[in-house]
């Protein structure tokens, strides 16, 4: 087997040594009920070529979305990644190294880490950041129980903008956590109509701009409204690349902001790995989940990055933790590292604005097909459109004539009602022949 | 040839006593790197876009106009400040990294290259089913090898690493008390050893958490368990083979009395890289237990994470799984998404899509090499190194628990560090000093200065006995009274020992312009 190296004669060299007669004898603190004779029913040992052959034909049985005119989003948008990223994070040292535990010989990924929460918090308008986080709508759940901390109150108010997917996780670890949840009705415009529900027990408000419809908001607003109720304001970004067009949520009243980092880095992987962002104010630095990357200097004065505040953690605190988060999306973190310290401010802000122009150039396509209503008022790269025909049935109409045509919202909460909404989103990988394309097959859907 | 000089180039070093500090903070090759932030590329990219027609109106007063403060990179500017970070990490590529619990294992590339198929890397989560089969098929085979290797009847996929895993085993537990109305049992037990995760999961999910005691040899106390277990017990959690390294002898003891008292058993299965392929935890009583994707089944770990955590569940577990699920039939493979028909009774979604498909992929990958007979194979070596190295070091080190062999980790406390002045962090700093990276210290927290050694199958017999060398020459070291190698260590790591108590007391967790400087205050 090409990945174990020991050999019978070391085997049994080493056995001798240990003083056991054979490797049954390292196991006999098995119960004999649970001993077993050969092996499970699983297929043997595979040859590289072989695996490869068999994993390449499940993949050849999927449609890449590179493969097709692509318009998918609702929360994993395909962008273009410098292929400089995936060089560095295959590299031994970042690949294939642990947690940084002992700072002295992981300043590597330390220094990283360092260099993505800054990134983070300047990129939300925030004032700290941590670590990562598994994703998006994870970091969502534990801002929920962030509130809780803060707070001492126990209801969460999330807008009908807020990713369906992302209401539902939340959910499923805010209501074991003993916290009442209350999601308004899906609408498109949905952000400002939160207000309204705010109460003296609400420890947050959760919004998203864009939201689930790709509707842009300003939430100061509802910043007020909750701060004067002294509830916190979660944000949550679905699509990170938006900030390089549109406000930061730090700079319209957010504490704590909770993204999806998928866009910067990462690709689509079919949902996973991901990162997620979390982002908060300074004051609440002591309430957040996860790792904390902090300067420090070494014995010798140099300058030096630890894992921080880890008073805050599982390892340290157990059952009075923060959150059980323990391995987070470190490498995923590395990747959107590289790939915003490649653009920068100037590369974030010009592909932010080729996605805008993009989404808006599909606006014009998709308004002149018959069966086509927009409903998106303000978008940044995606939007809703009312379509003629059930989208379920139209986007599987597109998939047979070679175009991913958006999501479905009855895909994401099958109970709104609104079976004929499609969200479709442009990101700078859409071409004018994409467009062209995607416009005349759904011409063809709808007539 | 006259005038040539007579003066050649020295061919023997120079006799000097002291080693000055570098002027620049260089050590050798490897140069002190600064932040992104310092490196003046305020109005610089790395990337090529050409300039759009941009039309914002719509967006009015929600374009940003304040300066977002993201320096840019060349493309070699980039490559050149990553692998000189790079070089300031230890990886386990580059040698032994005998983190105990952490399965710190071979990568094989094969996964990677699996794993960036444009079939797997390059599809969306919500495409239409019917144009990602081949992706549903991969994760329905994945569950069959999970199910098959655990003798479990069902896996949840999505959980995203062994916590998410924990927290995903105890909201079906939830569930399942609640489906019988049980509703009064709001207490979790967990091993004084149990990994940190534990009671921070039970606690996220609401419940008290009480300890049980262990006994002189490493393992559940019996008699303080059944003391503890009654009718507000809502589940036990035990890590087998727990973080002693030691196996639970009486681990279907265990389950039959948490069962007996209507509690169920959630099994931590970081330790499962021991008994893949050899113990079947079905076998064991268990009602569920994560699988940490990127301990026994070669992830990477990068850093890290991403992870992945799927959960194994029993009959009675089962059906409160969270969505999605993944079901075949006449018409292909399905992805069920919401808790309704075979999924009613989910207790929900744990996250957005489904899961960690990059993680899924690799793992299989993994599998399908090993094969059945590989698996077992890689237990057994994983158990067989421990061992010899807590033979081979037995008479310098003391040994936690000496009777009896040890599992995938070799455990030792620091009584053979009396009397030195030196302690277990002092120790495990030396190493470094030595190429090796440091075993996992001070865990579990039952054994004073624990030192948790855990080589896995990848090591060969010459890696191993290099690893042993050098420890034994620091333990001889150690008890020579060579006191200054262990207290001033590292010395000859990028980085002297750093100063956590500063991080900590004044946070900076950012990098923020230094005063004077006319970026704009932060």
């Amino acid at each position: 087997m090409r990945y174990l190296p020991l050999s019978a004669e070391d085997r049994a060299e080493m056995l001798a040594i240990i003083g056991a007669k054979s490797i049954d004898d390292l196991f006999v603190d098995v119960p004999q009920a649970a001993r077993r004779s050969g092996t499970v029913d699983l297929p043997g040992f595979k040859s590289e070529l072989e695996v490869e052959r068999a994993l390449t034909a499940l993949s050849n049985k999927n449609v890449p979305a590179g493969s097709v005119p692509f318009f998918c989003g609702a929360g994993a948008y395909k962008h273009h990644v410098p292929a400089t990223v995936d060089h560095i994070i295959q590299r031994s040292e970042f690949l294939t190294s642990y947690t940084p535990y002992q700072p002295e010989i992981a300043q590597g990924t330390l220094q990283v880490l360092f260099e993505f929460q800054t990134q983070v918090a300047n990129l939300t308008g925030m004032e700290v950041a941590n670590a990562s986080m598994y994703d998006g709508s994870t970091a969502t759940a534990e801002a929920l129980l962030m509130a809780q901390r803060v707070t001492k109150r126990n209801k969460a108010v999330f807008s009908g903008g807020v990713h369906p997917h992302y209401v539902h996780s939340a959910e499923t670890l805010a209501h074991a956590a003993q916290m009442k949840t209350v999601a308004l009705k899906a609408a498109i415009d949905a952000e400002a109509a939160v207000i309204d529900a705010i109460d003296a027990d609400t420890a947050c408000v959760v919004v998203q701009t864009p939201n689930v419809f790709g509707t842009a908001t300003d939430v100061s607003k509802i910043a007020e409204a909750a701060h004067a109720a002294g509830a916190l304001l979660v944000v949550v970004v679905t699509e990170v690349m938006s900030l390089g067009l549109l406000k930061a949520p730090g700079a319209m009243g957010a504490d704590i902001v909770a993204a999806e980092g998928q866009s910067i880095g990462v690709g689509l992987n079919f949902g996973g790995p991901y990162v997620g962002l979390f982002a908060a104010r300074e004051k609440l630095t002591r309430q957040m989940p996860g790792r904390l990357c902090g300067e420090t200097v070494d014995a010798d004065g140099r300058r030096g990055f630890v894992l921080t505040l880890s008073t805050r953690e599982q390892h340290i605190r157990r059952d009075k933790a923060t959150s059980n988060i323990c391995t987070n999306s470190g490498l995923c973190a590395l990747a959107f590292n590289i790939h915003m310290s490649l653009l920068g401010e100037k590369g974030l802000r010009r592909v932010a604005e080729v996605n805008h122009a993009n989404a808006r150039k599909l606006k014009d396509a998709l308004s002149s097909v018959k069966g086509v209503e927009v409903l998106t008022p303000r978008f940044f790269n995606e939007f809703a459109v009312k379509l003629s025909k059930p989208a379920a049935a139209v986007v599987e109409a597109l998939a047979k004539k070679g175009v991913l045509g958006g999501v479905p919202y009855s895909r994401l909460d099958p109970d709104a009602g609104l079976d004929d909404v499609l969200l479709v989103a442009a990101t700078e990988v859409v071409t004018d022949a994409d467009i062209e394309t995607f416009k005349t097959r759904l011409s063809e859907v709808l007539a | 040839m006259s005038g040539m000089s007579n003066v050649g180039r020295p061919t023997r070093p120079n006799e000097v006593e002291t080693r000055p500090a570098t002027l620049t903070g260089g050590r050798g090759l490897l140069q002190d790197e600064p932040l992104i932030f310092e490196l003046n590329g305020w109005e610089k990219t790395g990337v090529d876009i050409a300039d759009a027609e941009l039309d914002a109106s719509d967006l009015g007063d929600l374009v940003r106009r304040d300066p977002i403060d993201l320096p840019g990179l060349s493309e070699p500017e980039a490559m050149r400040h990553y692998v000189r970070l790079s070089q300031k990490n230890h990886a386990i590529d580059l040698a032994l990294y005998p983190l105990g619990s952490c399965t710190m294992k071979h990568n094989p590339r094969l996964n990677e290259k699996m794993a960036r198929l444009p079939g797997i890397g390059d599809v969306h989560p919500l495409q239409p089913q019917s144009t990602v089969q081949g992706a549903i098929e991969l994760m329905d085979q994945l569950a069959h090898w999970l199910k098959t290797l655990t003798g479990m009847p069902a896996v949840a996929l999505s959980p995203k690493a062994g916590a998410h895993g924990e927290l995903c085993g105890l909201l079906a537990i939830h569930a399942a008390h609640d489906a019988k109305g049980d509703t009064a049992r709001r207490v979790v037990l967990v091993p004084t050893s149990a990994h940190g995760t534990n009671p921070a999961t039970a606690a996220f999910v609401g419940y008290a958490v009480r300890e049980i005691a262990q006994t002189e040899d490493g393992r559940v106390d019996l008699a303080d368990l059944e003391a503890k277990l009654g009718p507000d017990i809502a589940a036990i959690m035990v890590t087998n083979p727990n973080t002693c390294g030691l196996f639970e002898r009486d681990v279907i003891e265990i389950a039959r009395l948490a069962h007996a008292a209507g509690a169920y058993f959630y099994c931590d299965g970081a330790n499962f890289n021991a008994i893949v392929g050899r113990v079947r935890p079905g076998d064991l009583g268990v009602d569920a237990m994560h699988i940490n994707l990127h301990k026994t089944f070669s992830t990477p770990h990068g850093g890290g994470g991403p992870g992945a955590g799927p959960v194994v569940l029993s009959e009675a577990l089962a059906p409160y799984a969270p969505t999605p699920w993944v079901t075949h039939g006449p018409d292909g493979f399905k992805l069920i998404e919401d808790a309704t028909g075979v999924a009613a009774q989910s207790f929900g979604r744990m996250c957005a899509f489904q899961g960690q498909m990059g993680m899924y992929v690799r793992a299989l990958s993994y599998m399908m090499s090993h094969g059945s007979d590989g698996l077992k194979q890689v237990a057994e070596d994983a158990v067989l190194n421990a061992n010899y190295i807590k033979a081979r070091l037995a008479d310098l080190m003391s040994p936690a628990f000496p009777d009896g062999p040890c599992m995938h980790e070799a455990l030792f406390d620091d009584h053979w560090l009396e009397g030195t002045g030196i302690t277990t962090l002092d120790f495990a700093k030396a190493m470094i000093d030595e190429g090796f990276h440091p075993m996992t210290m001070y865990f579990p927290l039952v054994v004073h200065g624990a030192m948790l050694i855990e080589p896995t199958e990848t090591e060969s017999k010459h890696e191993l006995d290099r690893f042993i060398e050098a420890l034994r020459a620091l333990a001889q070291a150690a008890k020579a009274g060579d006191v200054d190698r262990f207290k001033g260590a590292p010395f000859y790591a990028p980085l002297r020992r750093l100063d956590e108590t500063r991080a900590a007391r004044a946070p900076k967790l950012r990098w923020t312009a230094p005063q004077g400087s006319n970026l704009a205050a932060e």
